[in-house]
């Protein structure tokens, strides 16, 4: 290795170079940009959103959330895989093309590993752990749990359209009475959790002391629209070049400009809108293939040559060798 | 027979002591673009060092502490930083067809490291437990979902994105950018395009590539 | 001491499709103007050995 590193240096002059000092030198101007930077323009943190904070600035949108995870009609309760086996957010790899297409799903081929069920995991677990200390909550479950599916969409279907009058006064939320049967103590009451912050604890997974799984308790805020809402007073959203920025007026993640830049361009916001995510992920990996593999492209990789640039890198090294005092080496 | 010897000879042969750390380089590394690659490294340490700061006092500690929030936007800037300067010295190699003469793996290694840094990065702000933490994470899961690689690799799971963020990812890099400068050490700063392109590709079509 | 400025909500510039912060903007013209800077600085010459 080394012999043939000697041949391809022969005949071409040394400098001495101190790859120390310009490690050292790199170092103490890098630390002192960087303490600037933190010192004056400090660093962004936006506090997290909670279910209290999503409830109490929104019961009827919280409540209408809860409603949806509990009868099955919600974002989640149709996401698809990891989740479950709901169809609303599955992407293709391959696009629409008039009758043709989708071909090949691989979030389908994975599978279901993250299950949720939205009825269980967001209203009827969380109301279960509770029940003892709210009167007429047990019964109302029991009752629940106990009727037949027709049953339960006529109180839910009740209850949605009830919830549509409802009046809202600050964090309090009335409901018009309604043949709902027990949908109502049960709906009224996760507002309650919601409220006094106890749904935070107990979206979390449950029946395990350490908690580091916010998995669910997201997905209801994702659910809820209240992070999107949030996001977008920040330009957060993907129409908005979201992927790229930060809140407030620090810079974001430039690096990641192509990737956003294709959700914003035909087709990607048109014809393949439902299938993006899978798209611009399937487009990016491919020019970031050609582009790592370039070395072996023939004509991709003589476009630095082409491109000249390479003649303001070495133009010391030009000029001396076209002038004659250092030899070309071949 | 001796592995330790063994091991010992071959490590001399092929990258003895004062190639790792050569006091003089070719003349024709004398130009400011040559700095990024140093700089990039700079910029990595100052993000362990911070990082390393930050898990001392857990994930936490920043949001309320003076000191901790300094040393979280150290971080923050350090990762601009980083960025910054990886991609002017990816520039770099590629105004300079750096990939010639048998130096494709230095190209990969570099590309490589590249995508593994957006990787870290991303888990990065994952971990910051706050609003832009949750909007990532619950914008992202979708991209992640829809190739399928969601159902491992949970943005909305904390514990797990802390773990590959301040474990195994910077693991990961270190050892990537240790490759890569390796590889730049055994093989050499890549010579400069020749001059008179045209008249010397006529006399010698193709010599130009060294065959590795 | 963080400026009020930089937690306030962004300034963008919005040309055609194109929707970018100023702060994402300024660090890719910053990028651009140190690359171009880099490529035309003239170094300090140095003593050889062949």
């Amino acid at each position: 290795m080394i012999a043939r590193k000697k041949a391809y240096y022969a005949g071409i002059p040394t400098a001495p170079y101190d790859l120390v000092k310009e490690l050292l030198v790199a170092l103490a101007v890098v630390t002192a940009a960087v303490v600037i930077f933190a010192l004056v323009l400090s660093s962004p943190d936006e506090p997290s959103l909670t279910l209290q904070s999503v409830s109490q600035s929104d019961p009827q949108g919280f409540v209408q959330t809860a409603l949806g995870e509990l009868n099955g009609s919600g974002g989640i309760a149709n996401y698809g895989p990891p989740y479950n086996n709901g169809t609303a957010n599955v992407q293709y790899l391959g696009p629409q093309i008039g009758p043709i297409g989708p071909f090949f799903s691989i979030q389908k081929l994975i599978g279901v590993h993250i299950p949720v069920d939205t009825a269980q995991d967001y209203v009827l677990g969380p109301l279960m752990q509770i029940a003892a200390t709210v009167p007429g909550l047990s019964a109302a479950l029991s009752t629940y749990n106990g009727a037949s599916a027709t049953q339960q969409s006529a109180w839910t279907d009740a209850y949605t359209k009830a919830l549509g009058k409802a009046t809202v006064s600050g964090v309090n939320l009335s409901v018009p009475s309604c043949a709902c049967g027990p949908v109502t103590l049960m709906m009224s009451t996760i507002l309650h959790l919601g409220q006094r912050g106890a749904m935070d604890g107990l979206l979390l997974t449950s029946n395990r002391f350490y908690r580091t799984d916010y998995t669910r308790p997201l997905l209801f805020m994702a659910d809820d629209g209240a992070v999107a809402s949030h996001a977008a007073s920040f330009n957060l959203l993907g129409t908005q070049w979201g992927v790229m920025n930060e809140t407030g007026n620090y810079p974001g993640q430039a690096w990641l400009w192509l990737y956003t830049t294709l959700y914003q361009i035909w087709p990607y916001n048109g014809p393949w809108a439902a299938n993006a995510d899978a798209m611009a992920i399937l487009t990016v990996t491919i020019l970031t293939l050609i582009l790592m593999f370039i070395p072996w492209i023939p004509g991709l990789n003589r476009l630095p040559r082409y491109l000249g640039v390479y003649r303001l890198i070495w133009k010391d090294y030009y000029r001396r060798v076209r002038s004659g005092a250092i030899p070309w080496s071949e | 027979m001796n592995l330790t010897e063994r091991l010992q000879r071959r490590v001399s042969e092929t990258l003895p002591y004062e190639e790792l750390m050569p006091a003089e380089q070719p003349i024709y590394v004398h130009s400011y673009v040559y700095l990024f690659g140093i700089a990039t490294v700079a910029s990595f340490i100052l993000l362990i060092v911070s990082g390393i700061i930050l898990s001392v006092f857990g994930p936490q500690w920043w949001h309320s502490s003076t000191v901790g929030h300094f040393v979280n936007s150290a971080h923050f800037w350090s990762v601009q930083a980083f960025f910054f300067f990886m991609v002017l010295h990816l520039w770099t190699a590629f105004f300079s067809g750096a990939w010639r003469d048998g130096r494709g793996l230095t190209w990969v290694s570099g590309m490589v490291t590249f995508l593994v840094s957006i990787l870290t990065a991303f888990t990065g702000y994952l971990s910051q437990q706050n609003f832009d933490a949750q909007w990532i994470g619950v914008q992202g899961k979708d991209a992640l979902n829809a190739v399928g690689v969601g159902a491992f690799f949970d943005a909305l799971n904390f514990g797990q994105m802390y773990g590959f963020h301040i474990a195994v990812l910077p693991v990961i890099v270190a050892g990537l950018v240790g490759l890569h400068l390796m590889l730049v050490r055994l093989r050499g700063v890549v010579r400069p395009y020749p001059l008179d392109v045209e008249a010397r590709e006529g006399a010698r079509a193709g010599a130009e590539e060294v065959p590795v | 001491m963080t400026p009020s400025f930089m937690n306030a909500p962004a300034h963008y510039l919005h040309i055609g499709f194109v929707l970018i912060s100023t702060a994402n903007l300024l660090v890719i013209i910053l990028m651009i103007v140190v690359f171009v800077a880099a490529l035309l600085a003239p170094l300090p010459s140095r003593r050889e050995q062949s």
